[in-house]
């Protein structure tokens, strides 16, 4: 490859390369300035906006980056395009977020000496999921799921508070590495199948009928397994409770969010540009018949949101009932992706936009709480829509959305699913999600219940929320009201981001 | 003289796997169960250059297995820090023993 070639590459990369070079400005700053951190989390928060200014740009366009040379345009190892450039616009509002949340979280207060290093391992994950959701190449795959991975264990034991931090830290680092494992080997096996890495020239091969199928599947197994384990599907979520339970909270916000986004984004293209041969004028994709990817995973999905929801009833702590409820939603929107359907896809993105502000909205609500009674517990709950009314109708607010019911934005993000899986025939399985979504009502009200309908235990606490928590609680509930009855803005743009560059 | 081939290879390395996943599996150490998983990476560093070896696909799985290798050392650094911090809160490494987080 030239030199020339490399350069003229360099332009689509441009948010990758913003995110690295403020990655770099925050560890000098926080060298240079000594014990003045105040300064940190504004660079990063200056880094994002760049990096979101960088991924508007690439709304309207698409090509492939580093392709090897002699091969044409869109063999890539990076593919930019506007679904890709959809999930990197919500990584980067939702790390601007976890930011903001971070300057009024008790947890990462204490630990003030070491805010360095927690503002560079943000933004490592942030690179490491831009290159996730954009990666079409295994081994690029592989690296940028571990290169947020890493960062993700150390930011979980980060705070070292409570025994449950390092706890919560060593048992993400060991499933994360054995599923990553897992998947390494799956990738060899595709290698050695295929000689290639590359999933443009792997689905063409996979098109000639030579490849040992029973080998593949397994190779497919071992590969969803590691991407099942970003996203929590259901045989590989047993990590999700403890480390969001265990990490802290601004930590869990980030990940049932932002990780998950960039899951969700590489399960997606990986799918779409290696086993899907093409398009049909009515939106589904046409599956190459060599892994039956739409049953394994209709089957993983109904695991996911039933275990997630029943298992979530009889949860006492507040942040792992909103792990299993995250643990539900990835359910639901593994049907998005199960569907294998542009408008599953626009779903899918739709779904996506909205869960991400009532998610990030519930767990800051459960942050505020907690820096002011220092518990999650649901016992001690018990009254506090009397003594904190704002933050219980808020809350009550965010988790109605979680629940999907109308005229919230979450049930607008249900309705597109829905209508998703009704128009490919998917009848039994809607029925399925939901009566799962009856069940989730459950768990959902019962903290209601409690704040509002339960007489309150020991003295009254009555709390001030400082302005920027306020505006912050504004910013996320705003999208959750307003999408609920004016939802057309954000269905137009999720229709337009749905190119994935491929066949 | 049995001429050694691919077979081979993806035989030693389907052993190193299962040694690993048996290794993850039944040791109760936190420090064996990252051996467990060294070996797995291993086995997958086995795989990529036995086939770019014999499938003569050029030198990729060759570059491939040496991104493993670094990408092996930074996991085991992080894992041996996260395990250190372990033994300071818990006073043992036994992962069966450090469970506080339960429903």
């Amino acid at each position: 490859m030239e030199f020339n070639t490399i350069y003229n590459n360099l332009f689509y990369l441009v948010p990758e390369i913003a995110v690295s070079a403020f990655l770099l400005l925050v560890v000098l700053a926080d060298l240079i300035l000594g014990n003045n951190k105040k300064l940190l989390p504004y660079l990063s928060i200056a880094g994002m906006l760049v990096a979101g200014f960088c991924v508007m740009n690439q709304m309207t366009f698409s090509g492939a980056v580093f392709s090897p040379s002699g091969q044409s345009k869109s063999f890539g190892m990076v593919t930019v395009d506007s679904f890709g450039a959809f999930f990197k616009l919500l990584v980067v509002i939702s790390t601007i977020l976890v930011v903001f949340f971070s300057f009024s979280s008790e947890e990462i207060k204490k630990s003030t000496r070491r805010q360095g290093e927690y503002y560079t391992l943000i933004l490592g994950m942030v690179l490491g999921m831009f290159l996730m959701i954009s990666a079409t190449d295994l081994i690029l795959i592989y690296l940028s799921l571990e290169l947020m991975s890493l960062s993700s264990y150390v930011l979980t034991g980060f705070t070292k508070l409570k025994d449950r931090n390092s706890e919560a830290a060593l048992k993400y680092l060991i499933y994360g590495a054995v599923s990553s494992g897992l998947m390494l080997f799956g990738i060899s096996i595709v290698y050695g199948l295929t000689g290639s890495t590359n999933l443009y020239v792997i689905n063409t091969l996979l098109q000639s009928p030579q490849i040992n199928m029973l080998a593949l599947g397994i190779a497919g197994i071992l590969i969803f397994a590691g991407i099942g384990y970003k996203i929590s599907a259901a045989p590989f979520h047993f990590w999700t409770p403890d480390v969001y339970e265990g990490a802290p909270i601004t930590i869990t916000a980030f990940l049932s969010v932002a990780s998950k986004a960039a899951g969700f984004a590489l399960l997606a293209r990986f799918i779409k540009v290696t086993f899907v041969s093409s398009v049909a004028p009515s939106g589904h994709w046409l599956l190459i018949p060599v892994f039956p990817w739409k049953e394994l995973l209709i089957v993983i999905s109904i695991l996911t949101m039933t275990l997630g929801n029943f298992t979530a009833l009889w949860q006492t702590n507040l942040k792992r009932m909103l792990a299993y409820s995250s643990i539900a939603h990835a359910g639901y929107l593994l049907l998005s992706v199960a569907v294998l359907s542009n408008q599953g896809l626009v779903a899918m993105l739709v779904y996506f936009a909205i869960y991400a502000f009532m998610n990030l909205g519930a767990f800051f609500i459960v942050m505020i709480i907690a820096n002011k009674i220092g518990s999650e517990d649901l016992e001690d709950y018990k009254g506090l829509g009397y003594s904190m009314p704002f933050l219980g109708v808020t809350f009550g607010m965010f988790l109605v959305s979680l629940t999907g019911l109308p005229p919230s934005a979450g049930f607008i993000g249900k309705l597109y699913l829905f209508i998703a899986l009704v128009d490919a025939n998917m009848i039994t399985v809607a029925v399925i999600a939901l009566l799962n979504t009856v069940v989730a009502l459950y768990y959902y009200i019962r903290v209601l219940k409690e704040m509002f309908l339960s007489k309150p235990t020991g003295e009254p606490v009555s709390l001030r929320l400082s302005p920027l928590s306020l505006i912050l609680i504004l910013v996320m509930l705003a999208p959750v009201v307003i999408f609920g009855v004016y939802f057309t803005p954000v269905v137009e743009f999720a229709k337009s981001c749905i190119t994935i560059l491929g066949m | 003289m049995v001429q050694v081939g691919l077979t081979h290879f993806l035989v030693i390395s389907a052993i190193l796997f299962s040694l690993g996943i048996f290794g993850i599996v039944t040791r109760k150490n936190a420090v064996m169960v990252l051996m467990g998983l060294e070996l797995i990476l291993n086995s997958a560093n086995i795989n990529f250059v036995a086939f770019s070896r014999y499938g003569n696909f050029g030198l990729n799985g060759q570059v491939v297995a040496l991104f493993v290798i670094v990408l092996a050392a930074a996991e085991a650094a992080i894992a041996l820090a996260i395990v250190l911090n372990i033994y300071k809160t818990f006073a043992t490494v036994n992962v069966d023993e450090i469970d506080k987080l339960k429903e």
